[in-house]
């Protein structure tokens, strides 16, 4: 690990200026930060401490929806009583996370913003594609646990296990930068490869990401996250799968939902051909399976992971009638 | 290793009270954020510069932390994990370096009462923050009845993970005094033990937990 100074700016508008000077990297809950530091695979002159600025803190009711700062931690998301029962598959995706040690320290902030896991790219001696080199090494390499859709050039998945719940919900991103604050859908925030193997997100540098808005969930929104993993105890997903479904009043008519799997794609995928599956039906379990079967449409597995095309299928299957209520035949 | 803390401040020291009087540390104490003020400048004997708070490192410079109730004196730089400040400069070596990444748990410590991996904090992060380490569990008495409920279940081969492993199940004891198994593998995901002992482990977790239902007969 090299060596850095920490700076604790006064206001969130001295840290967007600090973060916007380069070899300045910005700490909150220091998680994934820590990491990439020991790996050698940043080595930042200044690390701009985050944790003193009040916008990132708290988690809010704001005109029905909720507003989490981005400081908020993976425990107290998933304890949180009005994330636990209007948002369920948010608190479950939280409760799933790492282990205890580490949802007493990650922020959710860290989590949208974590690097990929992917072994070449945490590799210190691997120049890959992520890192400004001149390629992705998981299509001719080790690829088990890398992306079956929306991979190319770069092959990471994504390791964010809240942002496919958050997005189910139709989430956003609250950022204040060097020029102002924007909101973005998180849907739209992540970004693939084709638009810069280097990144996952249009985060810009300056850029902080202040808090993340919950719009109010729809009537009647039910929801569930799971995750399929070779260890049950703490391991990062092999799969996961975030299903909200709202019902139509007064029948078993899905009105509207919204399917995101994580950890099978370089972004959050958002399977629209899943939703058409179910919307608009009465909900059994034969739509959730051909939900299931819709939502890996158009997968290209590498050599080692098309076992994750099953694994989604049935994930996907699962969480639908989770969220639904509907217990597995 | 006892020279740390008899080190006299020097001018680039900081205690916590300079540090909360400054600003910033209000944040970390508190979990209360204060708005920037005029005297945001002045916080600390170095850096003091228009609209930072605080400027540390990347030379070592010496720092304050509570640990099990005593105000300790420490010189580290920045990138110093609270594991290598505890283990390497304050002797306190119960809490067990393993991964050094926060996957394993073997350096579980209690942070304001809750577990976390001292590998994956910085020691500059733990200020204001009441440190718990294995130590006050063992040295000050045993309030947990863990000690005691290892020896019986024999949860310990090599011992190299129980130090974690007993930090994890104080802190969800001491939260959930009538855990049953599934919350006690819950509190002991992120503690590996690669001898094994993990049904060991369990059972001292439910005796203490049963001997606190008042010695009925709990789940299995």
């Amino acid at each position: 690990m090299n060596r850095f100074e920490v700076i604790t700016p006064a206001d969130l508008a001295h840290a967007a200026r600090l973060l916007s000077g380069e070899g300045h990297v910005a700490l909150a809950g220091g998680v994934d930060v820590i990491d990439l530091l020991k790996l050698d695979i940043i080595a930042p002159a200044t690390l701009v401490n985050l944790k003193n600025l009040p916008e990132l803190r708290g988690i809010e009711s704001r005109a029905g929806g909720l507003r989490i700062g981005a400081l908020t931690q993976l425990h107290e998301v998933a304890e949180h009583p009005l994330i636990r029962e209007h948002y369920t598959a948010v608190a479950d995706a939280a409760r799933e996370a790492a282990t205890p040690q580490i949802r007493n320290l990650a922020t959710v902030g860290g989590n949208l913003l974590q690097r990929p896991r992917c072994w070449y790219f945490r590799h210190p001696d691997v120049h890959c594609l992520k890192k400004g080199g001149d390629r992705c090494y998981a299509p001719g390499g080790l690829n088990r646990y890398h992306a079956i859709l929306g991979g190319g050039p770069s092959f990471i998945v994504h390791p964010s296990n809240l942002a496919p719940a958050l997005i189910a919900f139709g989430a956003s991103a609250k950022i204040v930068g060097p020029s102002g604050q924007r909101s973005v859908e998180l849907e739209k925030f992540f970004t693939l490869p084709t638009v810069d193997p280097r990144r996952e997100n249009n985060l810009e540098p300056g850029e902080v990401v202040v808090a993340v808005e919950l719009p109010a969930p729809p009537a009647g929104a039910k929801s569930a996250y799971l995750e399929a993993r070779e260890k049950q105890s703490f391991d990062w997903p092999l799969v996961a799968a975030a299903a909200m479904l709202v019902g139509a009043p007064g029948s078993h008519t899905v009105h509207d939902a919204r399917i995101v799997l994580g950890a099978v794609a370089p972004i959050p995928w958002r399977s629209p051909d899943a939703e058409k599956e179910i919307i608009g039906h009465p909900l059994d379990a034969e739509r959730a399976r051909a939900a299931g079967e819709a939502s890996v449409r158009g997968a290209h597995p590498l050599s080692d992971n098309a076992y994750k095309v099953a694994i989604a299928k049935v994930l996907v299957r699962r969480a639908i009638l989770k969220a639904a209520g509907i217990e597995e035949t | 290793m006892k020279h740390d803390e008899h080190k006299p401040p020097n001018s680039r020291s900081i205690s916590r009270r300079s540090f909360i009087k400054g600003a910033g540390a209000l944040a970390a104490a508190s979990g209360l954020v204060r708005t920037p003020g005029a005297d945001a400048g002045a916080a600390t004997s170095s850096g003091a510069q228009e609209g930072i708070v605080e400027r540390l490192g990347p030379d070592a410079q010496t720092i304050e932390l509570k640990i099990n109730g005593e105000v300790r004196r420490v010189t580290v730089e920045p990138r110093e994990t609270l594991l290598r400040a505890l283990r390497d400069h304050l002797n306190l070596t119960g809490t067990k370096l393993v991964c050094d990444r926060g996957a394993c748990g073997a350096c579980t410590v209690h942070l304001d009462g809750k577990p976390v991996t001292s590998c994956m904090i910085l020691a500059i992060d733990a200020r204001g923050h009441e440190i718990t380490t294995i130590e006050k569990i063992r040295i000050k008495g045993d309030k947990t009845g863990l000690f005691g409920a290892f020896v019986e279940h024999d949860g310990a081969q090599c011992g190299f993970c129980t130090p974690g492993m007993v930090m994890s199940l104080a802190a969800a004891l001491a939260s959930n005094p009538k855990a049953n198994l599934e919350d006690v593998k819950r509190a002991v995901a992120g503690n590996i033990c690669r001898c094994g002992t993990y049904p060991h482990v369990f059972a001292a977790a439910l005796s203490v937990a049963r001997d606190t239902r008042g010695g009925g007969a709990g789940e299995s």
